[in-house]
């Protein structure tokens, strides 16, 4: 059983590809050997900036002889079938057998014979097309070649081991023949060297200064730098994307520590971290008593006479010019920040268009304020707070330092309301109100953060529904269901009873208005865009303008403007949101292991734009459904259901009067009634408090009298009185269940 | 043997570069006449990337970015500034080796310094053109710009042209230990008249920063804008059969010189701030427009590849 070694050698692979390219490397030999009819024992694949390199171990020696019968078409079948499987066998007629297969007539039988094949003339083919159809995310040409590789592809190696050696396997990509030979590090180990089994490779490429393992260079990265940081009384700020990239930029890591010049110490520390490593590549260290970040780790590639001196030095003037630019855009940022209370950079925002049909971000601003203010008393927080806080909260993206790191968006706004003086719920609403950004990212809790956080998702999605700019498909350009998931996390996981409804008609209204603020020549297009969304007539939204429209959702004095938010919230355009809303809310929910039907369920009901009651009221029926009772209740309740539904139909009519008790005629049923009485009772409260775990507690108690009831009671009794009393009783069952949620939609 | 000690003054590293390229078997080129953004206009880049023709040439290019302009204050940021280019067509396989013999050459000592290849691929919009390549470091330094031309002009490379561009500036300020660009020395340090960047280049930075940004006429620019663009378009509209010499002449190099003047122009109304973010897109697809007409000129000429027989 041979082993088969391969080394692809180029000149540098982009890190961030390299991991991946060995993954597909792997995957398209070995697919490409199983496919041939070779079996094998286990494969590994590994990656540097030059080289991807792929170990098989007990490769079978040969394919198997394989003989393949295939049936064909019946003799006497039309020429168009018989061509086809000719075409898909590759045989010609004459070398099809005739077989009499008695009732089903005389059918054409292709027997396909595929000879065994040495596994290196498979190894080969296999290779070069792999190589020929590398998935890269980007490849290239060189010199006069037409090969694409993602930069000029240098040496193949490729042998198989076995007891008696190592061999080549012959193969030649556009002049590159194969070989068995490397070569070391571009510096320290510059010669070629021949290989005879992965053992071999593997330790000479460590004597000539490459390890061939990228989490072995990752690991020793961080175990070096940690070590050297904690001989100091330092820690490295743990960054593993970093790591990763760093350990795909060199074949034989060296960890430098530098350090940091004293003026940029006072540089917040995020600021230090960012700009070392983006432009530099480098470790933050830090001092775990001050949190500061005071020196950095570099990784070099070679060992040199120094000890890494010349490098070092090299590495922190480079460092040195990269933090004097972000020093002076620091000092220059506050100096706006505290002498101006950062109103050039909100004056600037006026020119900066968010959206061609959405105004400028100045305008976005003044929306998202209103909308703060108007959210605020719904999440305790203080409306003047949370419209100041909203009217701040993007000043630092016209700031120098996020024009040059815009990935410190929100953090620097903290820095900069502090530095204006700001109140601490402002300050830290600038930071977090981009949060949540993904499923993992943490919610906000704070009452000012939570509206600014809320106001500026729901203008962000109310604005992009209003000109119909909605996610398609895989299509979501303006990230829209990740704000719709923001929504959702900010209200449920800090309970928030505000209905979506309502939340959607102060966005829509917000933006309706600031469209209608705009210039002549756009206004008249943008009241009739309005009138056509609302259905209403233009006339009817340029009497709204003119008047002095305030949204003030909690007290609608005008009659009129009452009668506008009516039309808003039974628009399309609101409903569409709101489903919208819902369907997002099921894939939240179904991460938390609530069944799709059990959200119908309660989507049906009443309130359903409510979502911290309807996940409240999923979570319960979950649970409930979770218990023997309440599956079997479930069952009880379809039962009453589907015969009540039955009998309506035939009759009618429906059955909707009380029951009366002295008609039941026996046990069951006199138990029953008392039942549904008793639930009833704890029902009724624990509903109106929203408590709905005790009310589908004591739905699922109905269990047992059901189905004694169902054992024992025939509905359709002959007398019709006693018929019709039993199906008021049913009605009964499904007044109540139905209460709690819309169990029709349950499935199973 | 090449000279293995440190270079004491920027022209001298100029010198070391201009004589290892010669030594590599390239044609070493002067700058071209024209004001230009960065040395892969040079038409001996740009348009001899083109076509089947070998190729292979070495220069210095001087170089303008108006809005870089610092007034001769910043350490590191010139609008008037040096580039060396190198361009070999096809792409040699040794062009990595042959690119470090270049700062062998140029001092760097590999026993003491991190040479690193890190991945950037290189786009020019105004070009219409793009390559994959790395910029190459040197202990965390950015000192060349290294890239295989994949299009030109919105023609494939074929064959591919190995490209690399020095920063002069910005490499000997890192190999002569200088911390601020006027402070580097020009020529020999120890010349009866030594004379330092600054000596050279100071005032001359000053000027143009003014001249850049506040006192170039708009309006002018503008319109010069507007008559190299037309004259650009006229050039290549004429027939390329000459009716006086009855030759076969296409105009590629005078018409790419209105699209070189064009580019230019654009970068001098950019750092004048009269054109607004949604024009910018506008003005550089007029750019590429015309180095996309003047690359289709260059191919059908001779230099280009044209042959009579293939036509």
């Amino acid at each position: 059983m041979p082993d088969l070694l391969i080394e692809l050698f180029s000149e540098e692979i982009p890190a961030r590809m390299q991991a991946r390219a060995a993954a597909d490397l792997k995957k398209l030999v070995t697919d490409g050997l199983v496919e041939a009819g070779l079996t094998y024992a286990s494969a590994g694949a590994f990656s540097t900036p030059r080289r991807l390199a792929l170990t098989v171990e007990d490769l079978t020696a040969d394919s198997k002889a394989v003989r393949e019968e295939r049936k064909g078409p019946r003799t006497d079948a039309p020429a168009k079938a018989l061509e086809g499987f000719l075409r898909s066998t590759g045989l010609s007629q004459d070398q099809l057998e005739r077989r009499d297969l008695g009732k089903k007539g005389e059918v054409f039988f292709a027997i396909i014979e595929k000879p065994g094949r040495p596994a290196a003339d498979i190894v080969a083919e296999v290779l070069e097309n792999a190589i020929r159809n590398f998935p890269w995310p980007k490849s290239m040409k060189w010199g006069s070649g037409s090969l694409k590789w993602v930069r000029p592809l240098h040496r193949i190696l490729c042998i198989l081991t076995d007891e008696a050696g190592a061999e080549i396997v012959p193969l030649d990509v556009d002049g590159i023949a194969s070989a068995d030979r490397t070569e070391g590090h571009r510096f320290l180990a510059p010669q070629d060297f021949a290989v005879t089994s992965f053992e071999d490779y593997s330790t000479k490429l460590k004597r000539a200064k490459v390890v061939l393992d990228a989490a072995e260079r990752a690991d020793h990265i961080w175990a070096d730098a940690t070590s050297q940081a904690f001989a100091q009384g330092l820690e490295i700020v743990e960054d593993k994307g970093l790591l990763a990239e760093v350990a795909g930029l060199v074949e034989w890591p060296v960890v430098l520590m530098g350090d940091i010049d004293e003026t940029f110490l006072g540089l917040p520390p995020e600021v230090l971290q960012t700009s070392m490593k983006e432009h530099q590549k480098f470790f933050s260290v830090r001092n775990p008593k001050t949190g500061r970040i005071e020196k950095f780790v570099t990784v070099a590639n070679v060992e040199t006479e120094d000890n890494g001196a010349t490098i070092l030095a090299g590495n922190q003037k480079v460092l040195f010019a990269r933090l004097s630019d972000a020093k002076f855009f620091w000092e220059n940022d506050l100096r706006i920040a505290k002498g101006e209370k950062m109103q050039p950079w909100l004056d600037a925002l006026d020119n900066v268009t968010f959206h061609n049909k959405l105004g400028s971000q100045k305008e976005r601003i003044d929306r998202i304020a209103a909308l703060a203010e108007e959210i605020a008393p719904f999440v305790d927080a203080n409306p003047k707070l949370a419209r100041q806080a909203a009217e701040v909260a993007k000043a630092d993206l016209s700031s120098e330092m996020i024009y040059e790191f815009p990935e410190l968006q929100g953090l620097m706004g903290r820095y900069y309301a502090e530095a204006a003086g700001l109140p601490a719920e402002v300050a830290n609403a600038a930071e977090e109100h981009y949060s949540p950004l993904g499923p993992s990212d943490d919610v906000p809790t704070t009452p000012v953060s939570v509206a600014v956080s809320l106001a500026d998702k729901i203008d962000t999605l109310t604005g992009f529904w209003w000109i119909d700019e909605k996610p398609t498909g895989s299509k979501d350009p303006f990230a829209l269901r990740r704000a719709t998931l923001g929504c959702i996390r900010l209200i449920v996981e800090n309970s928030v009873r505000f209905p979506i409804k309502n939340l959607a008609l102060v966005g829509f209204t917000e933006n309706m208005m600031s469209r209608l603020k705009e210039d002549n020549i756009r206004q008249s297009q943008n009241i009739a865009d309005a009138a056509a969304i609302l259905s209403v007539e233009k006339e009817e939204v340029e009497r709204l303008i003119q008047g002095e429209f305030r949204t003030a959702l909690t007290v609608p004095s005008d009659k009129a403007v009452i009668q506008f938010f009516e039309k808003v919230m039974d628009s399309s355009v609101s409903s569409d949101l709101l489903s919208f809303f819902h369907d997002r809310l099921k894939v939240f929910l179904k991460d938390k292991g609530i069944r799709h039907d059990v959200i119908d369920a309660c989507i049906a009901m009443e309130g359903n734009d409510d979502l911290t009651l309807l996940v409240k009221r999923a979570e319960a029926l979950s649970e409930t459904l979770k218990t023997e009772d309440g599956a079997n209740l479930i069952q009880g309740f379809k039962r009453a259901n589907n015969i009540l539904s039955k009998e309506e139909d035939k009759d009618g009519v429906s059955y909707e009067l009380d029951p009366k008790v002295e008609l039941a005629e026996t046990d069951e049923e006199k138990t029953l009634f008392t039942a549904l009485d008793t639930a009833e009772a704890k029902i009724t409260p624990a509903m109106e408090a929203e408590d709905f775990a005790t009310a589908m507690a004591a739905m699922a108690e109905l269990r047992a009298p059901i189905d004694a009831f169902f054992e024992a009671v025939k509905i359709n009794a002959d007398s019709q009185i006693v018929r019709r009393n039993r199906l008021c009783l049913l009605n009964r069952i499904r007044v109540i269940c139905g209460g709690v949620a819309d169990l029709t939609k349950l499935e199973g | 043997m090449a000279d293995t000690t440190t270079p004491t003054s920027f022209q001298e590293i100029i010198l070391r570069l201009q004589s290892y390229w010669a030594a590599q078997g390239c044609a070493v080129m002067q700058p071209y006449d024209m004001e230009v953004g960065a040395g892969t206009f040079h038409p001996a880049t740009t348009l001899r990337s083109l076509g089947s023709n070998a190729w292979a040439a070495a220069y210095v290019q001087p170089s303008r970015r108006p809005t870089d302009g610092r007034y001769g204050e910043n350490p590191n940021r010139l609008q008037h500034y040096y580039q060396y280019q190198v361009l070999i067509k096809p792409s040699p396989p040794q062009m990595q080796d042959l690119y470090l013999g270049s700062l062998k050459a140029i001092g760097i000592d590999f026993t003491v310094h991190d040479i690193r290849f890190v991945e950037d691929d290189w786009e020019s919009p105004t070009l219409g053109a793009w390559g994959l390549g790395w910029e190459v470091w040197c202990d965390g330094m950015e000192v060349s710009q290294f890239t295989y031309f994949q299009q030109v002009g919105g023609h494939d490379c074929k064959p591919v042209s190995g490209e690399l561009t020095y920063g002069l500036e910005r490499l000997a300020m890192y190999i002569l230990g200088v911390d601020h660009v006027m402070d580097m020395p020009y020529n020999d340090p120890t010349a009866p008249i030594a004379l330092t960047y600054g000596d050279v280049f100071r005032q001359t930075e000053e000027e143009y920063s003014r001249w850049n940004f506040d006192v170039a006429d708009t309006d002018t620019l503008l319109q010069h804008f507007k008559d190299a663009e037309a004259e650009c378009q006229r050039i290549l509209a004429a027939p390329y059969d000459d009716p006086k010499t009855g030759k076969r002449i296409v105009m590629a190099h005078p018409a790419y010189d209105q699209a070189i003047k064009a580019s230019h122009l654009f970068n001098l109304l950019d750092a004048r701030g009269v054109i607004s973010v949604t024009e910018r897109q506008a003005y550089i697809g007029r750019v590429r427009a015309l180095s996309k007409a003047c690359a289709d000129a260059f191919v059908a000429s001779e230099a280009g590849g044209f042959t009579p027989e293939a036509a």
